[in-house]
């Protein structure tokens, strides 16, 4: 929260984790994070559940938003992975969905943003980055280290490339989770910021009033970028794991 | 010069690497715009693939700006 007629602004202060539900939450340390992360999946269970109890063949609302995530994701890990993709398809979907709607619940106000926190982020990315590894390795055996060598170099040069071909792999858990996390971090401090900006120049008295109005309006369109944004990480991170997966079932 | 100035200077410092991504995000959308021109019926399956690529783009300036928020407030 902003410190009202200090000068200094409390952006990081809106992450703290406070236990949730009283006495059972301090007990068993089950934060607002957590229980946003509760709500996001019962969200995601009443869309897919409630929107496609009625089966009808000209989709309602809530129907025809179920049918359209299932078919984005399903295609996207066919044309990403190939016809293998299928395979993959509930987990994509979930992971899809699962940040999605921890994207979108941080808008709201009152609402926590769990992936504005790195552990969590780092978590989803660390899920992907094992599972890709075990698909790869499944697959193709030992051969699957020839993923480090690429082919047509001359053997003077192997060293090096390995040492880089292993560290650009490695670096896709630090990349996958450092996104997601900076994207919406970024995005709740550029709010808190100007937000800030508002109550500490509507203290100035008139000449105060028309920069706050402008600080006013450019969180407004902020919230907009912010929905923008909620959406198009949860997608990238969606197709990132396809492009991984897709690597990892055809190698290069 | 004491710390806090410092720290100020500092941040500044980490993000001029938003320049570079000023570049980048300006080159894909220009090329997006070239590329919706010369084929028009092209355009969704290269709209995604610009999307994917400014949202790749967009971590990098995002990545300098956690390191300024480090700077500053941790």
């Amino acid at each position: 929260m902003a410190a009202e007629g200090s000068s200094s602004i409390d952006a990081l202060g809106q992450f703290q984790l406070h236990p949730a539900l009283g006495a059972i939450g301090r007990s068993v340390n089950f934060t607002q994070s957590n229980l946003m992360m509760v709500v996001a999946c019962a969200l995601v269970l009443g869309l897919l559940w409630i929107g496609m109890r009625p089966r009808a063949m000209v989709p309602g609302r809530l129907q025809a938003a179920a049918e359209l995530g299932y078919e984005t994701i399903m295609s996207m890990c066919v044309e990403q992975i190939g016809p293998e993709g299928r395979k993959f398809f509930p987990m994509v979907f979930t992971l899809f969905f699962f940040i999605l709607f921890g994207n979108l619940l941080g808008v709201f106000p009152y609402f926590f943003t769990f992936t504005s926190h790195i552990m969590v982020t780092l978590g989803l990315s660390l899920l992907v980055f094992v599972l890709v590894t075990v698909v790869a390795i499944r697959e193709h055996g030992w051969h699957f280290f020839s993923y480090f060598l690429p082919q047509g170099i001359p053997v003077a040069l192997a060293p090096l490339l390995v040492v880089i071909e292993v560290i650009s792999y490695l670096s896709r858990i630090i990349s996958l989770s450092v996104r997601l996390f900076a994207n919406m971090m970024a995005g709740h401090v550029m709010l808190e910021v100007f937000g800030a900006f508002i109550v500490m120049l509507g203290g100035l008295g008139l000449l105060g009033y028309i920069p706050a109005a402008l600080s006013l309006g450019l969180n407004t369109i902020l919230i907009g970028f912010e929905l923008l944004v909620a959406v198009l990480q949860a997608y990238v991170f969606a197709v990132l794991t396809c492009i991984y997966l897709h690597d990892a079932v055809h190698l290069h | 010069m004491d710390l806090a100035s410092a720290k100020m200077i500092g941040a500044g410092f980490a993000v001029i690497a938003l320049a570079g991504v000023g570049v980048g995000i300006g080159t894909i959308f220009g090329s997006l715009v070239s590329s919706v021109a010369r084929n028009p019926a092209a355009r969704d399956r290269v709209f995604g693939l610009a999307i994917l690529g400014f949202a790749l783009t967009e971590a990098v300036a995002l990545y300098a700006l956690v390191i300024a928020f480090i700077i500053l407030f941790v």
